[in-house]
């Protein structure tokens, strides 16, 4: 006998609302194709590009806990989908950084001020990370970005201006900064 | 001893039973409640998932929770068993015939008999849903069924 549509949305929105889950995630549709958007009670903990949404239950699993459940993700879906259509300069979601590293954690809360349409350098977020000569790291930092997009590592650039990388994939960063105006 | 069997992620656990659950909670309770019922039984699952010490029977353990969602619809409402709506069509007839007079068992017999004979499971698993070793669970089903039959006879 299969479960209707209706009766498994029930189920797992019931799920998210009673806070039974570890972490709760969704496949969001973007014009970079579907992003993987997952959260904890804290706030929203990764954001991945080209999702297998199979490995991603037992990926969860292994940091977050078992409870991990496939559930609507309201909030997120909506900013995201409001700065795809060029109406979000901001996003206003709570984050859960929990797992990530001291000097990682304090490098992405710089890279979080970076503004909207705006790029910024590996060197000077090493700067105002307090770690001048750390730019190497700082790439490393922003290859990890456990969210990417609402935290902007796309507006991080090589020093000569070249795009250098992206862990989605360069495309998508050109793409992102077209989006935002800094590229034509 | 026996091998640990990695517990996986909640979502696969409801993937693999979710339409075996509904299909039993349809049997028990009739179509009206079996939604209801299926939403409580997953709760409870998700609510007694990270206390889990291993992932072994799985199935048989969401049976058991689905069978104690079941009992407590049957406890909550007025009607006696015997007015109970007739159960739906099954595709295992000698269970099916019995299947009406299941509700007047005591419980732990109702459950063997149930995942025996109406899910096909093992005793070993049948064992592990009630928290007994399989002998009990051997033992549970068949004097529900000669209970059963004592009922069919008169």
């Amino acid at each position: 006998m299969s479960v209707s549509p209706e009766l498994d949305r029930r189920f797992r929105a019931a799920a998210a609302a009673a806070g039974l889950l570890d972490v709760a995630y969704d496949v969001v549709d973007s014009p970079l194709g579907p992003l993987l958007v997952a959260a904890t009670s804290r706030g929203l903990c990764r954001i991945a590009f080209d999702p297998e949404p199979d490995e991603a239950a037992e990926t969860l699993a292994r940091r977050y806990g078992l409870r991990v459940l496939r559930a609507p993700l309201d909030a997120p879906r909506r900013e995201l989908d409001e700065y795809f259509e060029g109406r979000r300069q901001v996003f206003d979601l709570d984050l859960d950084l929990g797992s990530v590293a001291p000097f990682n954690r304090r490098v992405l809360e710089e890279l979080a001020r970076v503004p909207y349409g705006q790029t910024t350098t590996y060197g000077r977020l090493a700067e105002r990370a307090d770690r001048p000569r750390a730019a190497r790291a700082v790439g490393m930092v922003m290859n990890r970005n456990p969210v990417p997009i609402v935290l902007p590592c796309h507006r991080v650039v090589g020093s000569t201006g070249k795009l250098v990388g992206y862990g989605g994939g360069i495309e998508r960063k050109e793409q992102l900064l077209r989006l935002e105006g800094v590229l034509a | 001893m026996m091998e640990a069997v990695t517990i996986p992620p909640f979502e696969r656990f409801y993937d693999a039973h979710n339409g075996e659950i509904l299909a039993f909670l349809h049997r028990r309770l009739g179509r009206a409640e079996a939604e209801d019922a299926f939403q409580e039984t997953f709760l409870r699952a998700l609510r007694a998932y990270g206390r889990l010490e291993h992932g072994r029977d799985l199935r048989a353990w969401a049976y058991k929770i689905a069978e104690r969602v079941a009992i407590d619809v049957h406890r909550r409402r007025a009607a006696p068993a015997a007015e109970e709506p007739a159960a739906a069509v099954d595709d295992r007839p000698a269970y099916a015939q019995l299947e009406h007079l299941a509700g007047q068992l005591p419980a732990t017999e109702r459950a063997a008999v149930v995942l025996r004979y109406g899910y096909d499971l093992s005793y070993a698993q049948i064992g592990a849903a009630l928290g007994s070793s399989e002998d009990a669970a051997r033992q549970a089903a068949s004097s529900g069924v000669r209970r059963l039959r004592r009922k069919e006879l008169r």
